[in-house]
């Protein structure tokens, strides 16, 4: 997994709310056998009308967001189906981090597992950022010091310990399980005796 | 101490803390499909790693499947390699495995429960968000992402933070002609579709244990709609009664023993949840979905919500792009709105309960002249012949719908079945988000016996007076 220390970059501004995995990645796209090439068709029906058209004044394809590694977003985004291809499109887009007032539950873990940031702030804080990335400031990501810091302005946001120790590290989750193999080992032999119908192959 | 049914699967289920409410949790079933695995079967491949626990896996393609003229090649060569990617990965892993020509393929949400591999007090995952489904039989299932399917392939466990406690009570009685549809849109209606944000949902009181395993499956496949990863039911003799002789349950000495264990598997009398929601059952109402968010709800005798009745900026805008792109304007009533396709499927109301619900409605009548087209796509190649046996085929073709082979269908736009832009669909699947049913497609989120009325009708009607 690609470790995540410190961004610092533009941000786009799209603080639309409940934004879904099927605006994030239209699922006729999840027909990959791959996870790279998606974010040429991320936030399809924002950056394209339904006749396939492009819808040149959005935020995505404007000239003044170029290069940007931050995503500033709405309460609950990720919201809808599990679908890894979301973070796979948002980071094949070039983005780093996503911050918004809230995040689905699935959308933020499968966000964890490709090195991708999810920030939680304040509805107010991010109203702010988006001010601040529609005016073109630089907005810098710190996740060792768990903090936001756009201009003058400084934000701390929570993250959970484990987690960070997996995003600064960039560790390969499977591998580090994989370590506590005796363990899971002797939960099995345990559990085959308490629930022995889960263990005798009649799946 | 008192604890939660969640609690206490989950304390089952721990097989180290890792501090911060982290743990690594054992998972003992895990469903598998062609869209969200073959880059997890790659992972494996590329790591030398191989598969920890054979047994614990059913895979089977249901995404990409066309549910009709299946003897032809596929349309669609990117779904042919997925497809294909399932067959070869379940071959060179020797998984358990229903393919696509199998009289038991089907939506894997409907096929678990079916064959019995979905058991009470299990941890059971799948890529697919409406993996919460098999909480209807107190399993703790809830859907991953793919390197999430990769991690459990190879060792049957995932590194997890506990989610909160929250406990949603339907009380009284459920009136005629509402269905777990009506209670699972009424819930998301009221909490919203990030009210269960970061917490397990135990669903409860008279109305849920009044409803069948069809229909508790059909409100826990929506707790993800309502931002809960999964849904709970405690078991009960109904429970049991589903699971017994299904071809992966336990069998004799092992069954009695298993229903004895799962008999236990209950939030004790003084287990505090960290939220309590209470719906009055029987004020229940048929509802549809007027905009492009679950939460989008009001009763098929309201009418869309003026823009002026949100208090919410956020809230406010959301539904004017949502009117727009629906094609629909404030004070509207719902009975005035015409549908031009039907959709009576998905993981959410596929099985054969949701099936008689829906030819009830349509026996003798026909569908609309407008209407272009009306599918029944039923959730398993064993649901689609117990209809079949009952004659349910003939209520649907007699009518003008089209009767179809089992998979997820129009739920997603990653199949032959699709409304075209700007297109109105009846719809008894879970997410009406922008494009889900197609590009430009207006989806609105109804129970089987509603969309079947809807079809008749030309638009929504009131089942209860139809």
């Amino acid at each position: 997994m690609r470790a995540f220390t410190k961004v610092t970059a533009k941000a786009v501004p799209f603080p639309r709310m409940n934004v879904d995995t099927d605006i994030i990645i239209p699922a006729k796209h999840l027909k990959t056998i791959t996870r790279s090439g998606l974010g040429k068709h991320a936030f399809e029906t924002v950056r394209y009308r339904a006749d396939g058209s492009h819808i040149a004044d959005n935020v995505f394809d404007a000239p003044k967001y170029a290069g940007s590694e931050i995503l500033i977003a709405g309460r609950n985004f990720g919201c809808g189906s599990s679908r890894e291809h979301a973070p796979w499109a948002l980071a094949d887009m070039g983005f780093r981090v996503v911050i918004a007032p809230g995040f689905a539950d699935i959308f933020a873990g499968n966000c964890i597992k490709n090195g991708l940031l999810t920030v939680t702030l304040k509805q107010e804080e991010v109203d702010a950022l988006v001010l601040a990335a529609e005016g073109g400031v630089a907005i810098t990501v710190d996740l060792e010091d768990q903090t936001v810091t756009a201009g003058n302005a400084h934000y701390a946001f929570e993250f959970n310990p484990v987690h960070k120790k997996m995003l600064l590290e960039g560790l390969d989750e499977i591998g580090q399980t994989l370590a506590a193999s005796p363990a899971i080992k002797s939960y099995e032999a345990k559990q085959a005796a308490k629930t022995p119908w889960l263990f005798g192959g009649n799946a | 101490m008192a604890t939660t049914l969640y609690d206490k699967i989950w304390d089952l289920h721990r097989v180290e803390d890792r501090g911060e409410g982290v743990a690594l949790l054992y998972i003992d079933r895990h469903l598998v499909h062609e869209v969200t695995s073959p880059q997890a079967f790659d992972g494996l491949r590329a790591a030398g790693r191989g598969v920890h626990s054979v047994s614990s896996i059913l895979a089977v393609p249901d995404h990409n499947v066309p549910t009709k003229d299946r003897d032809r090649p596929n349309p669609d060569d990117m779904s042919a390699a997925q497809l294909a990617a399932l067959d070869a990965n379940a071959k060179e892993f020797g998984l358990n495995y229903i393919p696509m020509d199998d009289r038991r393929q089907g939506i894997v949400h409907v096929i678990g429960p079916e064959q019995g591999f979905t058991l009470p007090g299990v941890t059971l995952v799948c890529g697919d968000s409406h993996t919460s489904t098999h909480g209807a039989f107190g399993a703790l299932a809830f859907g991953i992402g793919t390197s999430e399917v990769e991690h459990v392939l190879a060792t049957q466990t995932l590194l997890l933070k506990k989610a909160a406690n929250m406990r949603v009570t339907v009380t009284g009685e459920l009136p005629e002609g509402c269905t777990a549809k009506d209670v699972a849109l009424a819930i998301i209606g009221k909490i919203g579709t990030n009210g269960g944000t970061g917490h397990v949902i135990e669903y409860a009181g008279p109305v849920i244990e009044a409803l069948s395993m069809e229909g508790r499956m059909t409100v826990c496949n929506m707790a993800i709609e309502a931002g809960a990863r999964a849904g709970l039911v405690a078991p009960d003799d109904k429970t049991f009664e589903y699971l017994e002789g299904r071809p992966m349950s336990p069998k004799g000495e092992a069954w009695d023993k298993a229903v004895a264990f799962w008999r236990g598997l209950k939030s004790d009398a003084g287990a505090v949840f960290d939220r309590e929601v209470t719906v009055d059952g029987s004020e229940i109402v048929p509802l549809v979905t007027w905009g492009t968010s679950p939460e989008d709800v009001v009763p098929v005798t309201g009418a869309v919500p003026t823009l002026a009745s949100f208090e919410d900026e956020n809230k406010r805008d959301a539904a004017e792009k949502a009117l727009a792109y629906m094609g629909l304007s404030e004070g509207q009533p719902m009975t005035d709105v015409k549908v031009d396709r039907v959709f009576i499927g998905s993981c959410t109301n596929s099985r054969i309960e949701d099936l008689r619900a829906a030819a009830a409605v349509i026996k003798g009548r026909k569908l609309a002249g407008h209407v272009i087209e009306a599918i029944v796509v039923p959730g398993s190649g064993l649901v689609k012949e117990q209809a079949e046996a009952e004659g349910l085929d003939r209520v649907f073709t007699d009518a003008g719908f089209q009767w179809r082979d089992p998979g997820c269908s129009m739920c997603l736009g990653m199949n032959p079945d699709k409304a075209g832009p700007g297109e109105r669909v009846a719809s008894t699947s879970n997410r009406n988000f922008v494009g889900r049913q197609g590009p430009g497609a207006r989806t609105h989120l109804v129970s089987p016996a509603m969309a079947a009325a809807a079809g008749i009708a030309g638009h929504f009607v009131d089942v209860r007076k139809f």
